[in-house]
């Protein structure tokens, strides 16, 4: 038995080259010129993660005492200047993107580790099992937004593993609401019942039939979960509880610079000008892979 | 529908009860507590004095459950910070800050949110609605500390109009007078999303609704363009604002942490933060049960509000 997993709405028998559904969802969103703006800055915001030590110019945490808080365009050395230690603010930077990146990444990778297969299964097995985690789950949503976060990382302190782990540990909820909801309406689904008739095995049953069915609005619930997890994690570095120095962040160098920005207006600004750029770039592109995969309320 | 309330009281009650247990539990799972002797050592005789005061060197259920008792007598306890105060009152005087600058907030994003929403609903395709559209998902996603220093650039850097922020304590004034030039900037940032989500939210069941039969009907009937408006759309449009809306409330009024660290307003987040920080146990316990209660009070208000604006749904049903 072959599993077709291209079923998408628009498939025409009189097709010229077979049409899937990945090409079909490639098409309406390169349509889509917002989207391909936030794919643009995406891919820009990977590549300077990735290559971040042959891009800045300095190691991020060499310090020059001698060159404190430059302004930017004044020394060739340092195009963008230098922050209150004399750090140069163009590799701190980069690095910084590059702790954003990061983080992002890992966390949706904790919150779907843990969330998808709890959903799933007490989507699936219903009962118990689906009581005992949607509590859990309402249990956990009464600590909103970033506070739990914040409570266990002033409990066991700082660092960026911490980061990545609280942040993971806070956000899977949303990925397990949407694959109790995803399996709870496959779950009646023909084929499944098929698939259990033939004596398939549950994992089997979720992970072969259910999840590749399901995969629309898990990917755009991801790709709508690294930008918060790169908020997170800059907002808990903004209030000086996340990433430890001298490893930079967006987050922490707009925090610093509140004692600084009177004067010198460049620590402040570019900082929060890349957490700008990643927060929309992310937006725009989640948002284009939403509408080309065709996904209604995700969250 | 009172057995359907009683039951989502229940769960509440057991969710913050829940809550109250899990916070209890890791607070006092980590080591060091809030009189370590980092800063003035103490003989151990009066460190044990300290401890039998505040309680802790009892078992950690003891603890618990005398912590619960006195809860029930709404006895937050005492604050290791200010020993002076009690956590009910410190609560009470921060609260009224975070609330002053959360009614403003929800008053400017609401009234503006819904005004704004209505009219690109209305000129569809217009400069307003495309700014709308595209501008909404900035609104959205900048985080509000990002707003708030780019606000801070501009009006005090530049222009040097208004005042970097940095409030006085609330000792010397309970109700901040409305035409200080302090609220700006904290209420402009932190509007700014909710602003947003509000914007679309109201565009999209707004458009929604005046594309739907029985506005043409109305408006074959030959009803005023207003009457249809107050009585036909609005109505109908308020139903997914509420479910969608509902919650960010209670987000308004628990206050904005970065707001507050920005602009150095002494409200309930900069406190939720020290209190962490300072392990000062009463404290954040009375803080995370607050939040915990009026998040599930304002889902449980949401719910209702959706059955009496739409008779259609029906709350206890399956899936409800």
């Amino acid at each position: 038995m072959t599993e077709s997993v291209a079923v998408g709405p628009a498939i025409s028998s009189i097709a010229k080259q077979p049409r899937t559904l990945w090409r079909d969802v490639a098409r309406r969103f390169a349509r889509n010129r917002l989207a391909l703006l936030g794919l643009i800055i995406v891919v820009l915001l990977l590549f300077v993660a990735i290559f971040a030590p042959f891009l800045a110019p300095y190691p991020y945490d060499k310090a020059d005492f001698s060159k404190v808080l430059r302004f930017p365009f004044t020394d060739v050395t340092h195009p963008l200047g230098t922050d209150e230690v004399g750090r140069d603010f163009l590799s701190r930077l980069i690095y910084g993107i590059r702790t954003s990146i990061t983080v992002g990444l890992a966390v949706q990778v904790i919150a779907f580790g843990i969330g998808l297969p709890l959903g799933m299964l007490a989507g699936y097995r219903g009962g118990m099992v689906d009581f005992a985690v949607m509590r859990l789950v309402e249990v956990m949503t009464a600590f909103p937004g970033l506070l739990f976060a914040i409570f266990l990382i002033t409990l066991y302190g700082g660092g960026l593993e911490k980061v990545i782990l609280v942040l993971g540990i806070t956000s899977w909820i949303g990925p397990c609401r949407l694959s109790r909801g995803q399996v709870l309406t496959l779950r009646e689904q023909p084929y499944v019942e098929a698939a259990r008739c033939i004596g398939a095995s549950e994992i089997g049953i979720l992970v072969k039939h259910m999840l590749p069915n399901a995969l629309s609005p898990l990917l755009v619930a991801l790709s709508f979960g690294i930008p918060a997890a790169i908020f997170g994690e800059a907002a808990l570095s903004f209030l000086g509880i996340g990433v430890n120095d001298p490893l930079p962040s967006l987050g922490k160098m707009v925090g610093v610079s509140g004692s600084y920005v009177r004067v010198y207006w460049h620590v402040a600004l570019f900082p929060t000008l890349l957490i700008a750029l990643t927060m929309l770039g992310f937006s725009f592109f989640g948002d284009g892979l939403r509408d080309a995969l065709d996904v209604r309320d995700t969250r | 529908m009172a057995r359907y309330i009683i039951g989502r009281l229940i769960s509440l009650l057991f969710v913050v009860w829940m809550v109250s247990v899990i916070t209890f539990v890791l607070v006092h799972s980590v080591p060091g507590g809030p009189f370590d002797e980092q800063k003035q050592p103490l003989p151990p005789a009066a460190k044990a004095n300290i401890l039998r005061k505040y309680g802790l060197d009892q078992p950690i259920y003891v603890q618990y459950l005398k912590y619960i008792w006195a809860v029930l007598h709404f006895d937050f306890g005492i604050p290791y910070q200010v020993p002076t105060e009690t956590v009910a009152s410190l609560i009470r005087k921060t609260w009224t800050v975070t609330f002053q600058v959360g009614m403003m907030t929800i008053a400017l994003s609401f009234g503006a949110g819904i005004i704004v929403g209505t009219m690109a609903a209305y000129r569809r395709g217009s400069w307003l609605d495309t700014i709308l559209t595209f501008g909404a998902t900035a609104g959205i996603t900048l985080p509000n500390f990002v707003v708030a220093l780019w606000l801070i650039l501009i009006f005090s850097n530049s222009l040097k109009l208004l005042p970097s922020g940095g409030w006085s304590e609330p000792n010397n004034w309970v109700i901040k007078p409305i035409f200080s030039k302090d609220w700006i900037m904290p209420v402009l940032a932190y509007a700014l999303a909710p602003f947003a989500i509000v914007a679309r939210y109201t565009r999209a069941s707004m458009v929604e609704a005046l594309n739907s039969d029985y506005i043409r009907t109305a408006r074959a009937k030959g009803l005023r363009d207003r009457t249809i408006l107050r009585r036909h759309v609005l109505k109908n449009a308020a139903i997914p604002m509420v479910t969608a809306l509902g919650p960010v409330i209670p987000d308004l009024l628990t206050g904005s942490i970065f707001i507050e660290a920005t602009f150095r307003i002494p409200g309930l987040g900069k406190y939720f933060v020290t209190s962490t920080y300072n392990r000062d146990y009463p404290m954040v316990m009375a803080l995370i049960l607050i939040i915990a209660v009026l998040w599930g009070l304002t889902y449980l208000i949401t719910d209702l509000l959706y059955t009496w604006l739409d008779p259609r749904v029906r709350l206890g049903a399956k899936g409800a």
